[in-house]
């Protein structure tokens, strides 16, 4: 609230500024649309409940991260030292390394997959579209855990994804049946790919709301000059596309990210530590092994990484706006 | 704080003078907002410790009471033994009101952590045993020894000194087995061996009396297209338990017991490495359920149920449940010894121990509860309720084929003193640390020396720590 507050009243205030001390009018009584102080009295009560419930527990997370703490007894000053073991524990460095794979699965595949799709439906009206967007959005509407719950259940060693990989064996291709969640190798893409699912759908639907605003003159434009589909799509959809694919790329990092739910669900981070990510590993560490300092290490390392990814993302993708427009 | 941070911000010029003044307010409030944050926890205070004769028993003169009651007794047999007795215990005493909370296992596990380290825990709770909880409490002083209660209402003449060792602690947190009494348990636990009676009976079979019988059971079953052992690892616990039972049969109870309790030994000695090899060989032969590590733990009885697996070693928290499905065609026994007629030892011990918070403002109407929750009469409760009682019941006989097995198996363990502890009670990362070893080592993809390897590491770590 206040980061978002700030600039503007800052640019205001210096555009004020030597007006208002030459006329010495008092501070807060400036032409109508200023901001004043009494705007802080406006956003107080939101101010407080998001200082209460998002920033106190915040400060006192980073706070906690600097302790070595059971949970129950006194804690003793730890200094950076949870953020040293984090990153010398081989399972902890693991989670992170885990983390990496889902984000492809989460974010890029997704984006990828719904960016080609959406690519392709642009050159055409497709009938039903508003079907096949709710179809498509319907996993994000479901709870995590009921997905996770439904999806063990696909991957079980009776489960259709097995059933079907049976059927295919029996016409002649080698046998892939396996336990999949139980896999120590495949567990990880497998849980990944449930994400994938997920996300498909929210990329979709952000990309299709992004490329019906595309103006229809440009496409025929393009054509004219003789753009092929592929042509067309990088000139026009995506650079079209920016701001949403920053969008959809950042939402779905997010949630890889704070991935816990489905993890916690499917696979309880095993089989070892084959699916352990960090959002898990604060839970684990905090709530279960009694070490809440390096769960809440790990806690404020992904805010870290949420922050970083996010503007990394806004930079990479939607930092340009001059060059994109420019070469549409 | 923000005193001292106002006055640099005048002393700031220029037109910055505000922006500065507002950015040094900010960072002056978020520095003062942790100083005034004071570090995680308190300081632990002991609980005085209180003379026999200072107890009152006559829960009558304690006037109007309510007893907060956190326990973890939701499933169906369980959940009716304890209605059962707060009942009777406010019909006996109508001046207390027992307020209980119940939740499953694992809730209670997450929020009696949160619950005791307020100021206003309930009075009476169940925590587990093991160094990642019970020992934990006691460390931070949130647990009331009940030595003086004990002197009064006799508890440890009440129970099996291998009962109450287990709910004892010292009072650094250090030593389970020795110290004070923390807590008491109404019903016992084993994990033995369940069988299938038609499918012993077709591949004409008897129950096994010796560990070789054993093995050769589950050599005839495989070579028939049985699955010789019904087995779900997904949760990393099962693979703990079944090595447990293993281990009972190469290393000696106090060896086990030692080792579990931190008082000697090494997960990497000869007969705990010798036990991985045998847990890795029967792996290795398809003995057990394909794909186990993919497996839910509750889905193994209802397999096994199906008909999926001649054999199962499991708790005897799930008979009720297969004699609702599977009725007379499932038996029960202790694993069996080596030679035939020998003393069986296997993992088990008691349900979660009743404890008082040091903070409670009733202890004495707590210590009277839990007094008359595992008294002998109670115990004729939990055998009508489908229970296994933590001592013999005193008039009422079990129903059913089962449940007689598993009362005989238990009272054959409490005679022989056979019982050894869950293995996940030696460090808090346990079920991780040796777990997913566990699950690597059924899959082949280490070995039994690396496994308990890993297993040593952790428990090495966690000694030096504690």
């Amino acid at each position: 609230m206040t980061i978002v507050a700030r600039p503007e009243s800052r640019r205001a205030r210096r555009a004020d500024r030597p007006a208002a001390r030459r006329s010495g009018a008092p501070r807060g009584a400036g032409s109508p649309g200023e901001p004043r102080r009494i705007g802080w009295l406006y956003v107080l009560p939101a101010l407080l409940v998001y200082g209460a419930f998002l920033l106190w527990p915040l400060v006192r997370g980073a706070q906690f991260s600097l302790y070595e703490w059971d949970g129950l007894g006194p804690a003793t000053w730890a200094g950076l030292s949870n953020y040293g073991e984090m990153l010398s524990d081989p399972v902890l460095r693991g989670s992170f390394g885990h983390l990496a794979v889902l984000i492809v699965f989460y974010a890029v595949l997704p984006c990828g997959v719904a960016f080609v799709l959406v690519g392709a439906m642009s050159r055409a009206r497709v009938r039903g579209l508003a079907f096949f967007r709710t179809a498509l959005f319907l996993p994000q509407v479901v709870a995590m855990v009921a997905v996770a719950v439904a999806w063990q259940w696909m991957y079980s060693a009776d489960g259709p994804v097995n059933g079907l990989l049976r059927a295919l064996h029996s016409l002649g291709l080698p046998d892939w049946s396996r336990g999949w969640l139980g896999d120590f190798t495949f567990a990880l893409p497998a849980v990944g790919l449930i994400g994938t699912w997920v996300n498909i759908g929210l990329a979709m639907v952000l990309l299709l709301a992004g490329v019906q605003k595309i103006p229809r003159e440009l496409y025929e434009a393009a054509r004219i000059d003789g753009a092929g589909p592929v042509r067309e799509f990088w000139t026009v959809t995506l650079p079209g596309l920016r701001r949403e694919l920053a969008v959809a790329l950042t939402l779905t990092s997010i949630l890889a990210l704070r991935n816990f739910d489905l993890i916690y669900m499917a696979t309880g981070g095993g089989p070892g530590d084959a699916t352990k990510v960090p959002a898990y590993e604060v839970y684990n560490r905090t709530f279960n092994t009694g070490e809440v300092g390096l769960g809440c290490a790990v806690g404020i390392t992904i805010a870290a990484l949420a922050f970083a990814i996010t503007a990394g993302i806004r930079r990479a993708v939607e930092g340009r706006p001059d060059r994109a427009e420019g070469r549409a | 704080m923000p005193m001292r941070s106002t006055a640099s911000g005048g002393t700031v010029h220029g037109s910055g003078v505000r922006r500065v003044g507002r950015r040094t307010v900010l960072a002056a409030v978020a520095v003062a907002a942790l100083g005034a944050a004071c570090a995680p926890g308190s300081d632990a205070e002991r609980p005085p410790t209180k003379a026999p004769d200072a107890v009152e028993t006559d829960v009558a003169k304690a006037g109007s009471v309510t007893l907060t009651v956190w326990d973890q007794e939701v499933q169906g047999g369980q959940r009716k033994q304890i209605e059962k007795l707060n009942a009777q215990f406010q019909a006996k005493y109508p001046n207390v009101k027992i307020n209980r909370v119940s939740r499953s296992f694992t809730d209670l596990q997450n929020t009696l952590r949160l619950a005791l380290s307020g100021d206003n825990p309930p009075d009476v709770v169940e925590a587990n045993q093991g160094y990642a909880a019970m020992a934990q409490f006691v460390k931070a002083g949130m647990l009331l020894p009940l030595d003086a209660y004990d002197q009064v209402y006799g508890w440890r003449k009440r129970y099996p000194k291998g009962l109450t060792d287990l709910n004892s602690v010292t009072s650094d947190g250090k030593l389970i087995g020795s110290g004070s009494l923390y807590g008491v348990s109404l019903n016992g636990e084993i994990v033995g061996l369940y069988y299938n009676k038609d499918k012993l009976a077709k591949l004409g079979l008897q129950p096994p009396k010796t560990w070789g019988e054993f093995e050769q059971a589950l050599a005839t079953a495989k070579s028939k297209g049985e699955i010789p052992i019904a087995f779900g690892n997904q949760e990393k616990l099962p693979a703990m338990q079944l090595y447990g039972v293993i281990q009972d049969q190469y290393a000696s109870k106090q060896a086990v017991r030692d080792l579990v309790f931190g008082k000697g030994g090494s997960w990497s000695d000869g007969p705990n490495v010798q036990a991985a090899q045998k847990l890795a060989e029967w792996a290795r032969r398809g003995y057990f359920t394909k794909d186990a590590n993919a497996i839910k733990w509750d889905d193994t009885p209802a397999n096994f149920a199906k008909g999926d697996g001649v054999f199962m070693f499991g708790g005897t928290w799930w008979a009720s449940d297969l004699m609702d499905k599977m009725g007379d065609k499932v038996g029960f026994m202790l694993p069996p010894p080596a030679q035939a007629g020998g003393a069986s030892a296997t993992m088990g011990g008691e349900s979660l121990p009743w404890a008082i918070t040091a903070k409670s403002k009733h202890p004495d109407v707590a210590a009277a509860y839990i007094d008359f929750i595992t008294s002998p009469e109670a115990m004729d409760v939990a055998v009508e309720t489908g229970n296994l009682p933590a001592l013999a019941p005193p008039t009422k006989k079990p129903r059913g084929a089962l449940m007689n097995d598993i009362l005989a198996a238990w009272n054959t363990l409490s005679r022989t003193d056979g019982v050894t502890p869950y293995l996940d009670y030696a460090t808090p990362t346990f079920a991780d640390a040796f777990g997913g070893p566990l699950q690597e080592l059924i899959t082949g993809k280490t070995t039994a020396q690396q496994a308990m390897r890993k297993a040593q590491d952790d428990y090495a770590a966690f000694q030096k720590k504690k």
